[in-house]
């Protein structure tokens, strides 16, 4: 493979987890919840996959362990902000926190041991093919998924009636509630798609980005997922070039540290993060397009009795 | 199926019982986790809760761990008043710690009382600096504030490492990425012999009382508080919301700064890679247990201590792994936002039980 191919092949592993995450939180946030909690349920998802495929030996178990446990984290998010009324950026904060230390808990029997990175397709001639083979042919199969459920959470929102629902309930609650729409249980569901997308980020990480267990390795990640989808004013489309733009970042700074730029490795690293606020400036700058775009209940507390 | 009923008006009672609740209830799980992993939970809760203040040292600690986290929780009760969320308090840290030890640094062995004073107020400006970028960010560019202070601690952080991998670094060292040890006019004075207990505690007594004045006294505490419990009241009032966020954002950065000033100077005594154990991000916890009021963060700082104190004895003595006590934290706050429904709401199971 030419280096071309293998620097675009890179970009695409660094943007799919932020993809996958991101996607998820774009429909937890169009049902008007703000979860904050997404690098907490993302690194509980590495961990969680990580174990499952070791002790498995099954790579597909790893992955569904993955999304489980991320969802099983925004079902802690759910109870606590949608039964309980619980103040959404402290309670997402609060799952980041436990998120961490429960990671780092599990994970304690699994520090150092590697698996063999999750299988690439490979199709004969078709992944031959110079430089777009192994691009269209030779990914992972998360990496498709996560290309997939673009198109899906497009066609979701703009084309189904429950794309709508979930909108509606975003927008204006009480008036979806007066119409007869369950607004909680539309905004858990919503919740726990979140979670399981942020855990199948968490499984891409810890199977094939990197296949090992470290703690923190999500290293910031979460956050990042969360800007990309105020960057993409909570649409599927440009989430997708946002991600690609932040996984460019990110392989342009490994490069430039292994030429050895004589710029000192921890000044590069700060890049992705800088992108981050320089995006999240120019984005939110136009406040008319944010409020065009941003579902109206947005972190909202809803209880139907009052 | 839980229903929640309205009580009409908040419960005064029920906003200081739901700390008390959720702490029994984190104990408890606390004692439930350790039998699941196989380690006897009374011994385990001894260790965790009792053991640490067995000894004067241990006892000591707590003020130790407890004044960076009064400090920091200070500064974010004011600021989650008004609805600003500085979550990179753990940042504002880090530069307040690069700006303080720099400074003992380029004064290295001059010796001179006014050194100590002048780290202290490096401290407080740099960690104004750096949450000076988010508060320019928000009301400049309404960029939101939890995203860029987030982002801004992970480069202080690798700001930190640079500095001490490189241009900070003790030219003696055996090339680890560690300072010079600081001189002694650069060290904070311990306030009891044989302890690490330093005058920062002082310090962070003293900020409670002028916070607690802050808030009840002056118009300044008072716009706050309605900015954040009625935005468009605190609009057509005349209030300016830039102003508060300003305002928020500089105070939680100052003492937090401060805060990582006092932990090189009191504490650490050198700048190494790893400032804090993740004070800027307990602190947060701490503002919430403290019900954002002065006196409860002094109260949820000791409290927040007694969680890593414990953490640290219970890994030596019972060979938890030190994640613990990131967990516990986590469920704390858990608890407390789930009890503190209880302030303005009464449970109702199911509609059979509501008969009955």
């Amino acid at each position: 493979m030419d280096a071309l191919t293998l620097l675009l092949l890179s970009v695409m592993t660094a943007a799919t987890p932020l993809l996958l995450a991101a996607l998820g939180e774009l429909i937890t946030e169009k049902s008007g919840v703000l979860n904050l909690g997404v690098e907490g349920m993302m690194i509980v998802g590495a961990v969680c996959a990580f174990a499952v495929s070791v002790s498995t030996g099954n790579a597909a178990a790893g992955i569904a362990a993955g999304a489980v446990a991320g969802a099983a984290m925004a079902l802690i998010f759910g109870f606590l902000t949608l039964t309980m009324l619980a103040n959404q950026v402290a309670t997402g904060l609060a799952l980041t926190i436990f998120g961490i230390g429960l990671s780092a808990l599990i994970g304690k029997g699994y520090v150092g041991i590697a698996v063999a990175p999750l299988a690439k397709l490979h199709i004969p001639l078709l992944s031959d093919i110079p430089l777009l083979g192994p691009i269209l042919f030779g990914q992972d199969a998360l990496v498709y998924l996560s290309l997939l459920s673009v198109l899906a959470v497009y066609w979701f929102m703009k084309r189904t009636r429950a794309g709508l629902v979930l909108r509606a309930v975003g927008d204006s609650h009480e008036a979806a509630h007066a119409i007869g729409y369950s607004v909680i249980r539309i905004r858990y569901l919503a919740v726990l798609f979140g979670g399981a997308m942020a855990g199948l980020a968490g499984a891409y990480l810890s199977l094939a980005y990197t296949p090992l267990w470290a703690e923190n390795m999500t290293a910031g990640r979460g956050w990042i997922a969360l800007a990309l989808v105020v960057f993409s004013t909570w649409r599927p489309g440009r989430l997708l070039a946002g991600a690609y733009l932040f996984g460019g970042i990110t392989i342009l700074q490994l490069h430039a540290q292994s030429a050895g730029w004589g710029v000192p490795s921890q000044i590069m690293s700060m890049l992705p993060y800088l992108a981050t606020i320089l995006v999240l400036v120019i984005i939110s700058g136009d406040r008319a397009k944010i409020r065009l775009n941003a579902p109206a209940c947005l972190g909202k507390v809803f209880h139907p009795a009052q | 199926m839980i229903r929640l009923e309205s009580k009409g008006e908040p419960s005064r009672l029920f906003s200081y019982l739901s700390p008390v609740l959720a702490m029994v209830l984190t104990v408890g799980t606390g004692a439930l986790l350790f039998e699941l992993m196989g380690k006897p939970a009374g011994p385990s809760l001894y260790a965790y809760f009792i053991q640490p203040f067995t000894t004067l040292y241990g006892a000591s600690e707590l003020g130790v761990k407890a004044t960076p986290l009064i400090l920091i929780g200070l500064g974010l009760s004011v600021g989650f008043r008004a609805n600003v969320w500085n979550i990179g308090a753990e940042g504002q840290l880090t530069l307040g710690a690069i700006a303080g030890g720099a400074l003992a640094l380029a004064f290295y062995e001059v010796e001179t009382p006014l050194l100590l004073p002048a780290m202290m107020i490096a401290g407080v400006l740099g960690g104004m600096a750096w949450a000076a970028i988010p508060a320019f960010l928000r009301v400049k560019f309404n960029a939101n504030e939890i995203l860029v202070s987030l982002m801004l601690t992970y480069v202080a952080l690798l700001l930190l490492s640079y500095l001490v991998h490189g241009p900070l670094r003790d030219p003696d060292g055996f090339n680890f990425p560690e300072s010079r040890l600081f001189h002694d006019s650069a060290t904070m004075p311990t306030l009891i012999s044989g302890t690490r207990l330093h005058w920062g505690a002082v310090l962070a007594v003293l900020a409670a009382g002028a916070i607690w004045l802050m808030l009840s006294r002056s118009m300044l505490g008072f716009q706050l508080k309605i900015l954040g419990d009625a935005p468009r009241a605190a609009r057509f009032a005349g209030y300016r919301e830039p102003k508060l966020v300003w305002f928020s954002l500089l105070l939680s950065g100052g003492l937090a700064g401060l805060a990582g000033a006092l932990e090189v100077s009191g504490t650490v005594g050198q700048l190494i890679p790893t400032i804090s154990p993740g004070y800027g991000f307990t602190a947060i916890i701490v503002a919430f247990l403290g019900r954002l009021h002065p006196v409860g963060v002094v109260i949820g700082g000791l409290t927040m201590a007694l969680t890593y104190i414990g953490g640290e004895t219970a890994q030596i003595e019972i060979g938890l792994p030190a994640a613990v006590t990131g967990l516990f934290q986590g469920v704390l706050l858990f608890y407390l936002l789930a009890c503190d429904v209880l302030i303005n709401y009464r449970l109702r199971f199911g509609r059979r039980l509501a008969i009955g």
